[in-house]
């Protein structure tokens, strides 16, 4: 411990350059995490700092590995569904969408068109609820409360929706292979229209505490900065990506799912900073129920899975309990799994945090060979240590914050 | 065969169009592959380094295939790029970081699942597990359940005398066998020594 020297009281600048000259050369290593308020999962920086500015970062994951792969490769494909649930816990019905198309790719099957409908409901819901705690728990991480509870409010009337649909408010599981697990009840809805109808004021008074707020800009803007070729070069996806200024948003460029019937707009960012990446999301939210409203307006009727995938997924239970053939092929499925043809294949979707992607190698059988899952916050989080050099420890909050992980995906 | 396969065999000698189902998809020698990617990268606009994982053929040789995805952003263009570990035993590849940044974390974690070295990587440790674990889970022969192995933390294993212990397998995942006999096709839990009611065997904490 280094003598203090006298100093008179008053003279803030001598008292700085004193503290300044005793502490020249010397780095402090830091911790933040591995669990902390604002790593929104189980992430370990270790950070060098000088003085306040932070000149290295080291991100340490794998806290939550569980070994979603190797379970992948031991299980039959709809085994797998409410394990991806588990990845992204925040959107789990948009995971579930996209697992359900990689297989549908692999198994060469078309969904009906209620079905899809269905899908991309569920995804934009599961996006608006995502980008809810994205944009109420960033609020909170650079100082404000309020926003929080505004958007945990919404969220809980979205997952009162959920639970009407799917029998669930968090592990939803709701896809199978060629379709999905049950139609939508008589009079849901309506409810998701009168939901959309009075979210969007709620998310207009939210942002009026957030988007012009003196706070909440000084911290934000110009903090954490990513410029479009570090976030290409770095592999990053979704709204991240976006506000670094790509136009890069697989519903648009390779529309599935019947997503190019339905009119949106893509938000993109200027400058890539903190700020552009809240006001990305909040645009996409904003997009999300556009096109909720669309999909309610041309709902189509007809079959909610597909009816001429006979080995793919299993009959319908009426069918199973009085045709001997049924009951085989039911027999069949739940014990070797689908008949999935050979080959590889790589499907990716826009999930709320970036592109999720399932490449899937089959031998045949019901079991995947070899099923890799590329999640986007583990890529999203790869760019740490190039950004975080030369903030402040107090920005480091902020900046984990807008980049919007979850840690259960990113380690899988 | 895929066009763009066409154009760039020529260029690179050994670059051979590979099955799949969906995207075009190449398979190209272990020493070409930085030249190819950085072929793709800045003459066919393939930006943005979406995968790299690894698949582990088991009895094939080679053993090892690592597997890249290249995605264009300008025309939403997906190529595979699929190269052959030359050795089975220990299997090693270049590494693509200098090209593509993305892919630090990506091979970091191959080798961490599969025990591929990437040849000039700036870093390569364990990413998901710790530093000292001594297989690779993602390999085949490792089994669902896990194997028993010492705590990371040498102190606390002495202190304690505690393992990190296998994985219960009760209650799933249970998968049969098609094309085996009745007897083993059957489904059943991978590993049944323990139950419920037969308590599983843990280490005493002396």
């Amino acid at each position: 411990m280094p003598e203090t020297k006298e100093i008179s009281i008053g003279d803030v600048g001598a008292r700085a350059s004193v503290y300044q000259d005793e502490l020249q050369g010397e780095d402090i290593a830091i911790n933040v995490g591995p669990s902390h308020p604002t790593t929104h999962g189980v992430l370990r920086l270790i950070m060098e700092l000088d003085g306040d500015v932070i000149t290295k970062c080291e991100p340490v994951v794998g806290y939550l590995h569980r070994g979603d792969e190797k379970i992948a490769e031991n299980m039959t494909y709809n085994q797998f569904v409410p394990y991806t649930d588990r990845l992204d816990y925040i959107a789990p019905l948009a995971n579930n969408v996209t697992y359900a198309l990689a297989v549908e790719k692999l198994a060469g099957l078309e969904v009906p068109p209620r079905c899809a409908a269905i899908r991309v409901l569920v995804t934009e819901m599961a996006r608006l609820s995502s980008h809810l705690l994205g944009v109420g728990v960033y609020g909170m991480d650079a100082g404000a409360w309020t926003p929080f509870m505004y958007t945990f409010t919404e969220r809980e009337k979205l997952y009162t929706l959920f639970e009407e649909l799917t029998g669930a408010r968090f592990t939803t599981s709701y896809t199978r292979i060629g379709g999905v697990s049950r139609d939508v009840p008589d009079g849901w809805l309506k409810k998701v229209s009168a939901f959309c109808d009075q979210f969007l004021p709620i998310l207009e008074e939210t942002q009026k505490l957030l988007t012009r707020n003196r706070i909440f800009m000084d911290r934000t803007e110009g903090i954490g900065v990513i410029s479009k070729e570090d976030a290409l070069a770095y592999g990053m996806t979704g709204p991240n990506l976006r506000a670094a200024g790509v136009d890069l948003d697989l519903r648009k460029d390779r529309p599935y799912l019947g997503y190019d019937q339905y009119e949106f707009d893509v938000p993109i960012g200027q400058t890539g900073d903190c700020y552009d990446r809240y006001l990305v999301r909040l645009e996409e939210m904003r997009q999300s129920v556009r096109i909720i409203r669309q999909v309610i307006q041309s709902f189509p009727d007809g079959p909610w899975y597909a009816e001429d995938a006979k080995k793919i997924y299993a009959p319908k239970k009426d069918k199973i309990l009085t045709s001997m053939e049924e009951l085989i092929q039911n027999f069949m499925i739940v014990t070797e799994g689908p008949r999935m043809p050979e080959g590889e294949v790589y499907f990716e979707a826009e999930n709320p945090k970036g592109i999720l992607g399932f490449f899937i190698v089959s031998k045949g059988g019901g079991v995947p060979y070899r099923l890799k899952i590329r999640s986007p916050s583990f890529c999203n989080l790869s760019i740490l240590p190039k950004i975080v050099p030369g903030h402040y420890l107090s920005d480091i909050t902020v900046l984990l914050g807008s980049l919007d992980f979850v840690m259960g995906e990113c380690d899988r | 065969m895929s066009t763009l396969v066409e154009t760039l065999q020529p260029r690179f000698v050994g670059l051979a169009p590979r099955q799949s189902g969906d995207h075009p998809a190449v398979r190209c020698p272990a020493e070409l592959v930085l030249p190819l990617l950085q072929c793709l990268r800045d003459e066919f606009g393939y930006s943005l380094l979406m995968d790299v994982t690894a698949v582990d053929w088991e009895e094939d040789t080679p053993r090892f295939s690592v597997f890249y995805h290249l995605f264009c952003v300008s025309d939403a263009r997906y190529i595979r790029v699929a190269i052959d570990c030359p050795d089975d035993e220990e299997p090693s590849v270049p590494s693509v970081v200098s090209l593509f940044p993305a892919a630090d974390w990506h091979e970091r974690e191959t080798f961490d699942m599969f025990g591929i070295r990437f040849e000039g990587h700036p870093d390569l440790r364990r990413i998901l597990m710790w530093d000292e674990y001594p297989y690779f889970p993602l390999r085949k022969e490792f089994p669902l359940a896990g194997i028993e192995t010492e705590l990371p933390d040498e102190e606390v294993s002495e202190e304690t005398r505690a393992k990190v212990l296998s994985a219960p397998m009760m209650g799933g995942p249970f998968v049969s066998k098609s094309g085996a006999p009745m007897s083993r096709a059957e489904p059943r839990a991978k590993d049944q020594s323990w139950t419920e009611w037969d308590r599983k065997p843990t280490k005493e904490i002396e």
